[in-house]
């Protein structure tokens, strides 16, 4: 009866998938996403996605990313979404390999709400980091070709009522920032600039204008990163979790920050 | 040489059949009503943790009786169904209507296969933008697959419930009123009084974000019942 039920369409009854792992259960039916490149790399522009950051406020944690994606020398996508809901309490943002990542994305929202479905509660948020770091670290041959994902991620921490942020390195190392982070290619100038004006206990409103501002900042000095386009109505993405858990922020309110922090600018 | 006895397949379905429904009789039962915003499922359930109720999907839940080791082993199966279709393709096309064939198929099968039948009857509710869309299906211990309209119950005591609703439903209640039937109904059909901590009851909520399945907190429900 179970060697019926792996084909095709019908239950998944079998005991042979464990837990409550949505992962390993594609990886049982060999629906895993996989991807292999020819050893000495390919010479294919891949698109990739830039500039993304996450600063913790008195309330929560804010996290902003811009919405290009270049390939070469070649801007590839203007409107491209890199900051994501991972669940009600959290959400992940993405650089590097465009197409890697929004992959990665999905399955990252599949299994914490799979888990969350199976085991009837939610997974902690230094869980939730865990198996994340856990699925950057399944991609690292693929970083050694070049096709790197780096991804941040963020959440309302519900057992100590307080907003957390994480960083990943490609060998799925997880290390939490204490008060802001930003990473791609234009992240080293964006961090810089946060780090210039960024105080403790600042309210909501100040840090989506820092957000916004240091992806201005980024835009001014790296080509793959697009800052706000007000000509053509292109605006960051930007998400806010706090403990009335995730909002992502409409784009008439990031559009009016944009104008006012590109207008305050030298 | 030995023969194995002849059973006729009647007298074997029979058999069966029989088995089933009295394990299925012995529970608590659930009872579905159509609400204003979308479907209630409610019964006596004093676990807090050991539910019969589950979402399986954005607008697709689980209501289940019997045996709880093997409802859940469906339930299970349908939230792994129902994520990986919605992985592979887009989150619309995971429909009630395909997980209640897929979970007939696989009922019927082990009606006829295994050594015995199933202890359990499911039902699968789906709600869409308005009350025309909502959609509930009950599939029984033999693969029955039936379609249910406005209000149904399954468990214990089933017969004396489903009338009682039928005399009680009056179009589309609001949720506090659809709470009130659903306990008062169980509560007068069982005989006994049930403690707001001891219901369980889940609601699939149009005026939701993506996610319509909330399961309803003891204090709710003491404020509809009282």
């Amino acid at each position: 009866m179970i060697d019926d039920q792996r084909r095709g369409d019908q239950l998944p009854l079998d005991p042979i998938v464990l837990g409550a792992s949505f992962h390993s259960l594609l990886e049982s039916r060999g629906l895993a996403p996989t991807w292999t490149t020819s050893p000495g790399g390919a010479d294919i522009e891949i698109p990739e996605a830039t500039t993304i950051l996450a600063l913790r406020f008195h309330d929560g944690v804010v996290m902003a990313g811009d919405r290009r994606a270049t390939a070469g020398n070649v801007i590839a996508h203007r409107r491209m979404k890199k900051v994501f809901p991972a669940d009600d309490y959290s959400a992940i943002a993405i650089s590097g390999t465009a197409g890697m990542a929004s992959e990665l994305t999905k399955l990252f929202q599949t299994e914490l709400e799979h888990y969350e479905k199976i085991e009837g509660t939610r997974l902690s948020l230094e869980g939730k980091a865990t198996y994340l770091a856990r699925m950057v670290r399944g991609n690292l041959p693929m970083a050694f070709q070049g096709l790197v994902v780096v991804p941040l991620f963020c959440g309302y921490d519900e057992n100590d009522q307080v907003g957390r942020l994480y960083t990943f390195d490609v060998v799925g190392g997880r290390y939490e920032e204490q008060d802001y982070a930003a990473t791609g290619s234009g992240g080293a100038e964006a961090k810089a600039f946060i780090k210039s004006v960024y105080e403790e206990g600042i309210n909501e409103e100040r840090a989506l204008e820092i957000a916004v501002e240091a992806l201005v900042a980024a835009a001014e000095e790296d080509a793959a990163t697009g800052g706000p386009d007000l000509r053509r109505g292109i605006y960051p993405n930007v998400v806010v979790v706090d403990a009335q858990g995730l909002t992502e922020i409409e784009e008439e309110r990031v559009a009016a920050v944009a104008t006012r922090v590109i207008g305050g600018r030298p | 040489m030995s023969m194995p006895f002849y059973v006729p397949p009647e007298q074997m379905t029979k058999d069966r059949a029989e088995f089933a429904r009295k394990g299925i009789a012995r529970g608590r039962p659930i009872v579905v009503i159509e609400y204003a915003d979308g479907v209630l499922l409610m019964g006596e359930n004093p676990s807090g943790s050991l539910h019969k109720t589950s979402e399986i999907y954005d607008k697709i839940a689980f209501a289940g009786v019997g045996r709880f080791n093997e409802f859940e082993m469906l339930r299970v199966a349908g939230v792994r169904y129902a994520d990986l279709k919605g992985y592979s393709y887009e989150r619309d096309d995971v429909t009630a209507k395909g997980l209640a064939n897929a979970y007939a198929q696989t009922l019927g099968q082990i009606f006829t296969h295994e050594m015995k039948p199933y202890e359990i009857e499911v039902m699968i509710a789906e709600i869409g933008a308005d009350p025309s869309e909502t959609k509930i299906y009950r599939i029984q211990f033999d693969g029955t697959l039936r379609d249910v309209r406005r209000f149904g119950a399954m468990g214990g005591m089933e017969e004396e419930l489903t009338e009682l609703l039928e005399a009680a439903a009056n179009g589309f209640p609001s949720l506090a009123e659809a709470v009130k039937l659903a306990a008062d109904a169980i509560e007068s059909a069982t005989e006994t009084s049930i403690a707001h901590a001891d219901w369980e009851a889940a609601a699939l909520d149009r005026t939701l974000g993506r996610r319509k399945f909330r399961r309803l907190p003891a204090t709710e429900i003491g404020e509809y019942r009282s």
